[in-house]
């Protein structure tokens, strides 16, 4: 399918991406090639098939539940890009 | 000493011959010496392999690993060093906790040198998408090593490393085996586990062994596997002896050959190696058996759907708060996000987010995830109905040898298809090895993919080192 410039620029919002104006045309006309080639799917009838979506037949994985030790804050927190003291800093969400 | 197997210095240092730390050093050294122009390492770390030798040293317990050297593929987590995934966004990221299956290789014994190389977030068939440069092919320097696992089988081609660890989605690990000349195996989709292992595509990614020999692979393999609580998808399945029946041969295999894996496509160097490889299984007492795996052409889509849809969903963790990168100046917490990641990721990355986020967004979800789910189901019956009359499937692990850096670079979709005979494993969660299968006329490496269906992976290691026994291929190192 032709993948449009708004499109592109929909999606990019979606996944906290910015598409810089020079390049969008690019970008779109590259993704649209790109899923112009997954189409190729299409030709399939999949009509009653189960999609798959792990290749495990595992179903509830749980490990017991006890309390056991977890990272120390100071850990945790000292690959952080910005902080204060014990939290994360962020710009202002609720005005 | 560099030149030794891992098999070779492990029971060396059992033996009181070697000491963990010499070996070590001479592999610094090599490192030091031949890394300038090779690029396989991202990070050396020379204080904590020193202080690892000499621990093995000191120590009377010689595990199977004992101090044999080796790279890590620089994503997976090491505690305290420097772990990027080839990305800027993770720039000076030091992780707090450690890989189970480091944690493993490191507890048997194992030297571990320094991070390796690789297309950012493993996203890439070259390692010309890593942030820091690509890696370059031992046996040709103007040649890519494949990727995304290139900068660990460069090492390994190179003897900078007796082993690396590679993680494999769509080939990472086989692909650029075979473009290096040496072994490379994909397990079972939860043989090993994949904690600290940064994510990528989660129902794909396996982390797996890469060695110079199959027995190395396999000792390697088998001390890396197992179950481990804390991924809940690593399967509670036993870990047998990949050592023991290593040397059993293949009298009797019964080995599938796919006629759809020597397309038009194929080069005829490679051709004519997996031509004389199997040739030579046959020789050895296997059974060759035509056989059709109809949906592999469509592999490359359904993994082109999957992953970038998977991927979109794990890199979404990059948003600058927690960890990584963040943009200097912005305008609100959204803009924040969009900033950082657009500046910390890599032109490839961020293409794989945006089809990924297209393919799952409202309206279209079904015409391609949920469409791609489904052909994935039907790759996975393919192999199924092999396995009723084969037990081992072999042709070419790439259709092409090492391609010049630079030549599939402005075209993603022909980087994609480099792709084409490997992607259908992880799909199905089957393993496959990679071994060394002798050389083009222009003297590349060419490689020999073995797919074997769930939990076979003695099988496969046993009929490689069948093949490995009498071709000895892996003796011969590249000229650097």
């Amino acid at each position: 399918m032709d993948i449009t410039r708004p499109l592109v620029e929909k999606v990019a919002l979606l996944a906290r991406l910015e598409i810089p104006p020079a390049g969008a045309d690019k970008a779109a006309a590259q993704l649209g090639r790109i899923v112009t080639m997954v189409e190729k799917l299409n030709e399939l009838d999949t009509k009653n098939v189960e999609p798959m979506t792990n290749p495990t037949g595992l179903v509830d994985a749980f490990r017991s539940d006890e309390p056991r030790p977890s990272l120390p804050r100071a850990e945790a927190l000292a690959n952080a890009p910005d902080k204060v003291e014990m939290f994360l800093r962020v710009p202002r969400v609720v005005e | 000493m560099i030149e030794l197997t891992a098999v070779e210095i492990r029971d060396g240092v059992r033996a009181g011959k070697l000491r963990a730390r010499d070996v070590c050093e001479a592999h610094l050294a090599r490192i030091k010496a031949l890394d300038p122009k090779v690029h396989a390492f991202l990070h050396v770390d020379e204080a904590g392999a020193r202080a690892a030798a000499d621990r093995v040293d000191a120590s009377p317990d010689k595990g199977p690993l004992a101090g044999v050297p080796l790279a890590v593929k620089d994503n997976m987590c090491q505690r305290g060093v420097p772990t990027t995934c080839a990305s800027k966004i993770l720039e000076g990221f030091r992780p707090p906790y450690d890989a189970t299956a480091l944690l493993r290789a490191l507890a048997a014994g194992a030297v571990p040198l320094g991070h390796t190389n690789l297309d950012e977030f493993a996203m890439g068939s070259s390692t010309e998408n890593s942030a820091y440069g690509p890696s370059r092919n031992p046996w040709d320097l103007a040649r890519a090593p494949g990727g995304s696992s290139g900068g660990s089988t460069a090492a390994v081609a190179a003897r900078m490393a007796a082993l690396a660890f590679g993680s494999d989605t769509g080939g990472s690990i086989r692909q650029p085996a075979a473009l290096c000349g040496v072994v490379g195996m994909k397990p079972t989709y939860g043989r090993v586990s994949r904690y600290g292992l940064v994510a990528f595509a989660s129902s794909l990614d396996q982390i797996g062994p890469i060695a110079r020999t199959v027995r190395d692979a396999a000792v390697f393999l088998g001390a890396m596997s197992g179950h481990d609580t804390l991924d809940s998808t690593s399967a509670p399945v036993e870990v047998p002896d990949y050592e023991k029946e290593l040397e059993a041969g293949v009298k009797g295999l019964r080995v599938g050959v796919p006629k759809e894996f020597f397309g038009a496509g194929t080069d005829p160097g490679v051709r004519a190696a997996i031509d004389a490889a199997l040739k030579q299984l046959q020789k050895l007492g296997a059974t060759l058996v035509d056989i059709s795996l109809p949906h592999t052409d469509y592999g490359i889509a359904a993994y082109y759907v999957i992953a970038p849809c998977e991927a979109s969903s794990n890199l979404a963790r990059y948003d600058g708060v927690r960890f990584g990168h963040r943009a200097k100046s912005f305008d609100g917490l959204v803009d924040m996000y969009r900033k950082s990641r657009t500046e910390g990721f890599g032109e490839e990355v961020r293409r794989r987010i945006l089809l990924g986020t297209f393919a799952l967004s409202s309206g279209y979800y079904e015409a391609y995830y949920r469409k791609a789910l489904q052909v994935r189901r039907l790759i996975k019956n393919d192999f199924d109905e092999a396995w009723k009359t084969v037990d081992v499937i072999a042709g070419p692990t790439s259709p092409i040898p090492a391609f010049r850096i630079g030549e599939k670079a402005d075209d993603p979709i022909a980087m994609y298809l480099c792709d084409v005979l490997t992607v259908t494993a992880p799909l199905a969660g089957i393993p496959g090895v990679s071994v060394p299968a002798g050389f083009t006329p222009g003297g590349l490496p060419v490689g020999l993919q073995l797919l074997g269906k769930e939990w076979s992976e003695a099988t496969l290691l046993r009929a490689g080192r069948a093949y490995e026994r009498e071709t000895e291929w892996w003796r011969k190192g590249p000229q650097v």
